[in-house]
């Protein structure tokens, strides 16, 4: 137990934020701030190459593939100092935090070498397949098909079928999903991981407009759509397992930075409370100091895991980490518009919102992606307290 | 940074565990029945052989030298089995006070004997109306010639009926003051309360024109707050490591029951809703845990930190337990209403350790003050 950073680790911190402070007051000075998902695309695409030239797009990735060999330590420094510059969401999430992390861990040399470099350097965006229509919570239920046709180098993946839900498929380059490869196969097996570029006639992208007016996600058709044989994650068959990797990084540590970020979202409430002198309320403080607190154990969860996982092992506090941090958020939505009473109910004209009005609309996702939480508590219940599973229906 | 425990800090835990393994159901009711509400047996053990209760005491006063961290650790494995002894109130709270208030030639003479299991602290820093100190203070002292006089009461003294010697917060001046006092000094009334929690008894003191020598006075006149706000944290982050191991054995105890009951022709555990309830409560513990840690390191390492840190672990650690035991009354059905089962000893020692030193919503707004936000109205408790 020790929480000092090494000297070596503070001059990585200044550096960073050195860099940071230096982008987002001069050339990016318009993106300092940007809590939006994807508004500003352009400009959102031009700072994750920024982030790439600079190499700091991925920096726990080996030098190899552009990023810094980076330790947990300076992860987590990077993390709280992009926070704390006001650096804006990054688009290149699904890449830099889902897709590349798992095209290290179970990817071949020749797919780590063809992929990682352009999502470390900023210039190829992805997308995550796994949601149909019939498929959500039951994951293992995805029915889109793909199977090898053609001989010799002409060998593709051909599939066919539809995902929803598709978050930001509209801008990627890159899909990385769930289709079942076995005939007649269900449930786990038969399934594979494929890697399929966006931009081709067989991929159509249809956006679905979202209770907060912004469209991000998407239904995605798949019709006839291709892909290279050895564009397949693991062994053909062995998907879900790789799936399954991917859902661990997205309900675990990698999330950090995100979670970072929600300390400006507290701050604004905060300022806001002060403002208008609900700061006074004895059952508003209550809540602001459970919203300080909160935010302070994700992040000594966040060290607890990441110290666990550089010794090789997974904490329980894993299992708990996503249901903890989403609830937590939807609870600071809900007392972002308690703050600010009346007048946060009002909108733009093109019915856009500011900053905590959009919190309160847009955290009533984080408790539904990424598995919901009444997931998260079958999964915690089952697996990390040992409680019987429920007999599953046919 | 290294946010998990070393190896030999884990074979602390470890060997603590395995030590109190025994410490069943039936010896914690032996020893609440017991004189004094502790087995001796146990106190003598930790003090001695073990020496757990030197284990944070610089080597100077014969301490093994560790820190807040291993003691946190004792701590959990201590609340996991609800042992009932003398150790919070001497080893935690008594020797955080005599640490940040006394003098060198003071601490030598209370905190030596303390290290050799002899030496029983009873802290009497609350008032009756039971305010967290200093808050409603009562005690006074003034002075008598070369001599000082202490009058007035105390309450809540945990321990009280058997320290040997008694830590007293006073009024004295403008200004609070510590003193020590042996036990038996003329003019020291000590009453004994029936507790709700029965692992940790209580007593109310009065000081009815107490004389005592000017040397009895810990540290300077009238200059015990300041450092008695960094004791108190001390003693919030330890108390909130007891409470995070109540919490996760009272968490499996309900998860083995849940597996083993059979109701409907299925084990009760494989009911969603009672899954659900469980996976909240896991999750609480979890971060409850995560609060504790970082708040014993931050009592280590950082004493800029240590204010919030204690804020934030003993509010969520005694939340997170409380919600653990009354979550396993509930889950036991009417077994666990039973006095012989043990869910209510879990639950009545959760209520008693979120109220002691400041309860959880006390130390939510005190957090605030301490972020800079100002004050409303302090809570009462
Ligand atoms: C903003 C947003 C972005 C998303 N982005 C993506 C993306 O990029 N890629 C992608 O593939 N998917 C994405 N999703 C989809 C998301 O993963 C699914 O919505 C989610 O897994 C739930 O599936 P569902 O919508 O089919 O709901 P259902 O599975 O139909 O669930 C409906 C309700 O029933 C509950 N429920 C379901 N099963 C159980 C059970 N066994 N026990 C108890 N309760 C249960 C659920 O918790 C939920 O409350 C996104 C979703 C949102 C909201």
């Amino acid at each position: 137990m020790q929480l000092g950073f090494t000297p070596a680790e503070e001059r990585f911190r200044s550096e960073a934020a050195g860099w940071l402070e230096a982008q987002l007051s001069g050339p990016f000075r318009d993106l300092r701030g940007e809590s939006t998902f994807s508004a500003h695309l352009e400009r959102r695409l031009e700072w994750e190459r920024a982030l790439g030239a600079a190499r700091y797009g991925c920096i726990g990735w080996p030098a190899a593939y552009g990023g810094r060999d980076a330790t947990l330590a300076e992860q987590v420094i990077f993390a709280e100092e992009y926070a704390r510059a006001g650096a804006p969401w990054r688009i290149g999430h699904m890449g830099v935090e889902l897709a590349g992390p798992t095209i290290l861990a179970f990817g071949t040399d020749a797919q780590k070498a063809r992929f990682l470099p352009p999502i470390a350097r900023g210039e190829e965006f992805w997308c995550q397949g796994y949601s149909e229509p019939n498929a959500g919570s039951d994951l293992a239920n995805v029915r889109t098909r793909a199977v090898l046709s053609g001989q010799g180098a002409q060998r593709r993946w051909v599939i066919d079928g539809q995902k929803i839900w598709t978050s930001l498929a509209q801008f990627a380059d890159w899909c990385f999903m769930l289709v079942r490869t076995e005939e007649g196969s269900r449930g786990h097996k038969g399934l594979s991981y494929l890697l399929v570029p966006m931009r081709q006639p067989g991929v159509t992208v249809r956006p679905i407009r979202q209770m907060t007016g912004e469209a991000e996600f998407n239904e995605t058709y798949f019709t006839g759509a291709v892909t290279d044989a050895d564009h397949v994650v693991g062994a053909p068959g062995d998907g879900w397992r790789i799936a399954m990797g991917t859902l661990a990084f997205e309900r675990g540590v990698s999330t950090l930075g995100q979670q970072m970020g929600f300390r400006n979202e507290l701050d604004a409430i905060i300022a806001a409370a002060r403002a208008n002198g609900m700061v006074g309320d004895p059952l508003i403080r209550q809540r602001l100091a459970h919203a300080h607190i909160g935010l302070k154990l994700m992040r000594y969860s966040a060290l607890r895991m990441l110290s666990s996982a550089q010794a090789g092992r997974l904490s329980n506090e894993a299992y708990t980490y996503k249901i903890f941090w989403a609830s937590w958020r939807k609870k600071l939505g809900e007392l972002a518009v308690d703050v600010l009473g009346p007048a946060a109910e009002v909108a733009a004209p093109t019915y856009e919102w500011e900053l905590l009005p959009r919190l309160f609309l847009g955290s009533r996702a984080d408790t539904i992606y990424g598995g919901t939480n009444q997931i998260q508590r079958n999964i915690i219940a089952e697996r990390a307290l040992g409680l019987p599973k429920e007999p599953r229906g046919s | 940074m290294q946010f998990e425990h070393t190896e030999e800090q884990l074979m602390i835990r470890s060997a603590a565990r395995e030590l109190l393994e025994s410490y069943d159901s039936a010896r914690l009711r032996a020893a609440i029945g017991a004189p004094g509400g502790y087995e001796a047996a146990l106190w003598q053990q930790m003090g001695g052989e073990l020496g757990w209760c030197g284990l944070a005491l610089p080597e100077r006063y014969g301490g093994a030298g560790l820190g807040w961290i291993e003691l946190c650790l004792l701590q959990e494995e201590l609340g996991r089995r609800l042992v009932a002894s003398p150790f919070f109130a001497s080893a935690v709270l008594g020797a955080a006070l005599v640490m940040e208030c006394a003098t060198e030639a003071q601490r030598q003479e209370l905190l030596s004997p303390l290290a050799r299991g002899q030496m029983r602290f009873g802290c009497a820093i609350t008032g009756p109306g039971g305010h967290p100190a200093p808050q409603g203070v009562d005690a006074e002292i003034t002075s008598a010639g070369a001599s000082l006089r202490l009058s007035g009461v105390a309450d809540f003294v945990i321990h009280g009926d058997t320290a040997d010697v008694l830590l007293v917060l006073a009024r004295e001046g403008g200004g609070l003051s510590l003193v020590s006092i042996p036990a038996g000094t003329s003019g020291v009334h000590v009453i004994p309360h029936v507790m709700m929690d029965l692992t940790r008894p209580m007593s109310r003191i009065e000081f009815q024109d107490v004389t005592l020598g000017a040397d009895a006075r810990l540290g300077a006149p009238g200059a015990a707050a300041l450092p008695l706000e960094r004791a108190l944290d001390l003693a919030r982050i330890a108390l909130a490591a007891e409470a995070v191991g109540a919490a996760e054995r009272v968490l499996e105890m309900t998860g083995d029951y849940l597996k083993q009951r059979v109701q409907f022709g299925r084990p009760l555990g494989s009911f969603q809703a009672l899954k659900h309830r469980m996976a909240d409560l896991m999750t609480e513990v979890e971060a409850a845990k995560s609060a504790a840690w970082y708040a014993a390191c931050a009592a280590q390492e950082r004493p800029e930190e240590c204010a919030e840190a204690a804020a934030i672990a003993k509010s969520y650690c005694c939340d997170a337990f409380y919600s653990c035991a009354a979550g396993s009354v509930q889950l036991h059905g009417g077994i666990g209403f039973t006095w012989e089962h043990d869910a209510h000893l879990y639950f009545k020692r959760a209520r008693a350790s979120a109220t002691l030193l400041g309860s959880p919503v006390w130390q939510r707004e005190r957090l605030l003050r301490v972020l800079g936000l100002g004050a409303a109205a302090t809570p009462a408790f």
